[in-house]
């Protein structure tokens, strides 16, 4: 069996969920300060794609970054990367799908985080970072690791927009949604369950480890 | 050592203007709920930005709207103390208050005598959620005596606690504050607690302060209604200035201020306190009828009607100790008398 849709899946989980983290925490926190008529439209537009069919963000994607189109196009004389059809390319619509997950969790946290205790840590002669780093993530713990967690899952199991961006080529594009969707479209349903199987362990496995990390936080 | 504050700030129909000095005191900024007395202390801290003015401590200005001056809270050296303490919930007792120190070297040294010094040794590796209220306070001034402010911003520090603790802290936090040389601003809705704490005392009404005040003034001459109010005074009506007396319409009474009454004062009030029962006749000495009696702890609130007030009067309140409310002969119908000295007289 080869094992590379697996060592694709989880290396773009990984990187775009590292990704969405500091992006949806920087929105977030930059947000929650804004006068709310403009926080309302920005909020509109940053969730977007989190009711968006995966095609749509796809085809939106591609009209954005494909070889002929303006940005893309661009990219690919200046620096002679291509955007799109490599396995990077699935992490663009991984982080598209995966950031309202993160960035919504994080704000809903922030907004709910006591601005009184970063007033009195600026009184106290601590500077923002400070106070941002050292009490509000702290105080803000659980939701930004449940925005972590909700984003690691959803940009595993993206199949929409990556199928679209990043294609299907066996040994270099293919993830485990993808492959799963070829076995069973060449009519390989073994060769799918395989994969499904292997799917339902590192989801598993998953959620264990969450409900441990809460389990221990609960007796702390 | 001083502070100078002449600030304005609008927030929404809101509008804050507030102006005082103080020097190594502590001052009191007395007002209702509302009023824009924690508005305040967050401006002299630079947590809230004035719309314009100027607030200048020991000859240091941190902020300035005509020089563009605004200093970030982190150096205005001012120790706020928030309503709920705001301690940071992540952090142990000993960890918050190394959180203020400022000089680093000195750090282990500066916490370790804190913590002796507000009896939190025995606390120090607990959280703030395992404190009790007090445990909480006692906290916060260290932490805020460690970052060695220049002066110090109560606001309502009692509030988060419940009353039975109240006036064991107040002893401690006044011992605490005894010990600081620099300008304690005291935000307070509880006249009582001004009172014991504070020197002087600045009225905040409705966005607008009041000039500042010793609190036998405000008590004796408090010089607006609001303060007055404030004060603790409950009777107020409209009143025509004639000569050394004063006519209240709504009571149809007549009543001898003992000095000459300006001509635009347009209201008066006594205190409930000040309201007695007659010992025979005289000067101010007026009939009512007994309209309802409350039982206090230690006094009894008569709600007596001026015979001859209009029916949509406003009520008189007379206190008195309970032992002399029970020797009155006649508790249906009384005869009060008001000592013209006692009688307050406002402008508008």
């Amino acid at each position: 069996m080869d094992w590379y849709p697996l060592f694709n899946s989880l290396r773009i989980a990984a990187i775009s969920t590292a990704a969405v983290f500091f992006l949806g925490i920087a929105a977030a926190q930059w947000i929650a300060r804004l006068p709310r008529g403009v926080k309302g439209a920005l909020d509109v537009i940053l969730t977007l794609p989190l009711v968006l069919p995966p095609t749509v963000v796809g085809w939106l994607l591609l009209m954005l970054l494909g070889p002929k189109r303006p940005l893309g196009a661009w990219v690919q004389e200046t620096f002679g990367v291509r955007l799109v059809m490599t396995w990077q390319s699935a992490i663009f619509a991984t982080v598209v799908v995966a950031f309202p997950l993160m960035y919504r969790t994080a704000r809903g946290a922030f907004e709910s985080f006591d601005q009184n205790l970063a007033d009195a840590g600026r009184t106290l002669g601590r500077s923002n970072a400070w106070v941002f780093w050292r009490v509000q993530m702290p105080c803000c713990k659980q939701g930004v690791l449940a925005g972590t967690v909700l984003a690691f899952a959803r940009a595993l199991g993206e199949y929409g927009a990556t199928s679209m961006l990043a294609g299907y080529t066996p040994g270099r594009t293919a993830t485990i949604s993808t492959t799963v969707y070829q076995l069973w479209r060449t009519g390989d349903d073994p060769g799918a369950l395989r994969w499904v199987l292997v799917n339902l362990a590192i989801s598993a496995v998953f959620l264990l480890a969450i409900s441990l990390l809460e389990h221990r936080r609960e007796r702390r | 050592m001083s502070l100078s504050v002449d600030i304005r700030k609008k927030l929404g129909k809101f509008q804050l203007q507030v102006q005082f000095e103080a020097g190594d005191e502590r001052l009191a900024l007395l007002g209702a709920s509302g009023c824009g007395k924690s508005l305040t202390l967050r401006c002299v801290a630079g947590i809230i930005r004035p719309d314009a003015g100027k607030i200048v401590l020991d000859g240091v200005t941190l902020f300035d709207s005509a020089a563009g001056v605004d200093l970030p809270p982190q150096r205005r050296r001012v120790g706020y103390l928030f309503q709920q303490y705001a301690l940071f919930p992540n952090m142990t007792v000993r960890q918050n208050i190394a959180a203020a120190v400022r000089d680093r070297a000195a750090q282990e040294e500066t916490v370790s005598t804190l913590l002796r010094r507000f009896r939190l040794e025995e606390l120090a590796v607990l959280k703030p959620g395992q404190l009790s209220g007090g445990q909480q306070q006692r906290t916060a001034l260290a932490r805020i005596l460690a970052s060695q402010p220049q002066v110090l911003l109560l606001d309502e520090p009692f509030s988060a606690l419940d009353s039975y603790l109240k006036s064991q802290l107040e002893l401690e936090l006044m011992e605490t504050l005894d010990q600081f040389p620099g300008t304690v601003l005291w935000v307070s809705h509880d006249r009582g607690e001004v009172f014991r704490s504070c020197q002087r005392v600045c009225v905040i009404d409705g966005g607008q302060s009041q000039p500042v005040q010793d609190l036998s003034q405000l008590f004796h001459a408090p010089g607006t209604e609001a303060a007055a109010r404030l004060s603790g005074c409950k009777n107020f009506a409209d009143a025509l200035p004639r000569g050394e007396e004063v006519y209240l319409p709504a009571w149809d009474l007549t009543l001898r201020c003992g000095r000459p009454v300006p001509s635009d004062a347009v209201r008066a009030g006594v205190r409930a306190r000040f309201v007695r029962p007659a010992g025979g006749p005289g000067e101010n000495v007026f009939p009512c009828a007994v309209a309802r009696v409350v039982e206090d702890v230690f006094s009894t609130i008569v709600i007596l009607r001026p015979e001859g007030a209009e029916p949509d009067a406003p009520p008189l309140r007379m206190e008195l100790d309970k032992m002399i409310w029970r020797a009155l002969p006649d508790r249906e119908r009384i005869t009060v008398q008001i000592a013209p000295r006692d009688i307050l007289l406002f402008r508008h």
